[in-house]
């Protein structure tokens, strides 16, 4: 049977943790910032009367949802930094760092998932808000910004975080770039000192223990938000 | 751009020596499908049984499919992967670690097994909320009626809890197909493995990820189409989704 070696766990904690878990806890918090607001957008575009906008937004969302996050990752991985040479008018595709290009994708990729969220929850808010702001004298801009928008947030606030801990976990994948992420950390440790079957059980109790703490927290805040609604 | 287009590489042949670079993708996508029908049935038949367990009143049963359940959707896939692939096979004793590890084919296997059982958990918390979504007075009816437990949920509960979750059913089935691209870390050589392959030996980034995206659409497009069809065809006339 197997010997286990605890001793390459302590060892190489620190490594992982200031390098990988930094990388994929950043990664997670802007590319989930990232994508509500984008998302956010995204729903208003799909619920305007402009058919152009919502065209527009219905088609990347769907476009998006119908796609493996993987093949995402390499798409923009290959065709960022070509979109960047256009956008900076350079001679040669821009050479794009590793956090930067996983954060695009990420933050593009969940904004279609985070739009149709925002999007449940700017139809859960009352047709009577809209009007009574309206009523008010407010500009569409301060309807959505100071009525609706606060309330489908606050709404749907568990969906959110759930969400977020799906993402929190999707960031692994960025493996497949090869980005060190804490998993990429873990799995180089493991290769270099051939080590796998300590580096990936520890790796897996530890996306275990953060994703099953959190969504226990989001249960909790879902039930104090469902008593005051 | 500095980029050369050339849309007809899809008619050149592969340095692999199996046809065109059309043929490759496409011999990508028959690896996708049958991974992703071994790995949804797979998730059925866990998800309904897990599902199930969940809501009978037997506390040790309802824990232990509560911990399946947090267990396959706490981890990452690809560690979920990782786990079945590398880690199991060392786990076990001896001779089975060694049948594991010279499967033919093993990527296969464990990339099925290994998004049928993560997928399990969320057909579980479906087929649960279907059956709990149902009035109590038809288990009670069942009951009433001198059914078993188990006849109960044969012929009340389940028919109708199914129906009640093709919808969120079918999203499931689209998550498990586009899963199994992450079976490409464990050298699964499906469509996306493939798309990247073809990438490296012709050059040719964005036809080759077009052409994969096209599949992938034209993919789901065709089981959200069929899924429609089931649903249209067993709706119960006067409930839910029926007329």
């Amino acid at each position: 049977m197997f010997q286990f070696d605890f001793d390459i766990i302590f060892k190489t904690l620190p490594y992982l943790l200031r390098e990988g878990m930094v990388f994929t806890l950043t990664l997670t918090a802007l590319a989930a910032f990232g994508g509500l607001v984008l998302g956010t957008l995204l729903a208003l575009m799909r619920l305007s009367t402009l058919p152009g906008l919502a065209l527009f937004a219905t088609g990347y969302v769907n476009l998006m949802r119908s796609l493996p996050l993987v093949l995402v990752i390499f798409w923009f991985y290959f065709l960022v930094p070509y979109i960047g040479q256009v956008i900076l008018r350079t001679e040669r595709p821009v050479e794009v760092g590793a956090f930067a290009s996983a954060l695009i994708t990420f933050t593009l990729f969940e904004a279609a998932y985070f739009s149709e969220i925002m999007r449940a929850g700017i139809q859960s808010v009352p047709k009577g808000q809209l009007s009574a702001g309206y009523a008010l004298g407010l500009t569409y801009r301060q309807v959505m910004g100071y009525v609706v928008v606060p309330q489908a947030l606050r709404n749907m606030l568990p969906v959110i975080l759930t969400q977020t801990v799906v993402l929190f976990q999707d960031t692994s994948l960025v493996y497949v770039i090869s980005i060190t992420d804490f998993l990429g950390a873990a799995s180089k440790v493991a290769q270099r000192d051939g080590r796998l079957i300590e580096m990936y059980l520890f790796a897996a109790l530890v996306y275990f223990l953060i994703s099953f703490l959190a969504s226990l927290l989001v249960k909790r805040l879902q039930a104090r938000t469902a008593i005051i609604r | 751009m500095n980029y050369t287009w050339n849309w007809g590489i899809f008619w050149e042949l592969n340095p692999e020596g199996t046809g065109t670079y059309l043929d490759m993708l496409l011999m990508g996508l028959r690896w996708t499908l049958a991974t992703a029908a071994l790995a949804a049935l797979i998730a059925l038949v866990f998800g309904s049984i897990i599902g199930v367990i969940r809501t009978l009143p037997n506390r040790g049963l309802v824990l232990a499919g509560d911990a399946w359940v947090e267990f396959f959707r706490n981890i990452p896939l690809l560690v979920q992967l990782f786990l079945w692939y590398f880690v199991l096979p060392e786990l076990l004793p001896k001779a089975a670690g060694m049948w594991l590890k010279t499967l033919p084919n093993a990527s296969f296997w464990t990339g099925a097994i290994g998004v049928g059982l993560f997928m399990s958990s969320r057909v579980a918390e479906q087929v649960k909320a279907g059956i709990r979504s149902l009035p109590r007075g038809q288990s009670m009816a069942g009951t009433a009626l001198g059914l078993t437990t188990a006849q109960t949920y044969r012929y009340v509960l389940l028919p109708m809890a199914f129906r009640i979750i093709l919808p969120p059913l079918t999203s499931e089935l689209l998550n498990t197909v586009k899963n199994t691209s992450v079976a490409l870390t464990i050298g699964l050589m499906e469509l996306t493995a493939r798309t990247r392959a073809m990438q490296e030996y012709s050059f040719q980034v964005f036809e080759a990820f077009t052409a994969a995206t096209l599949i992938y659409l034209a993919l789901n497009a065709s089981l959200t189409f069929l899924m429609r069809r089931l649903e249209r065809a067993v709706a119960v006339p006067g409930y839910v989704t029926g007329k």
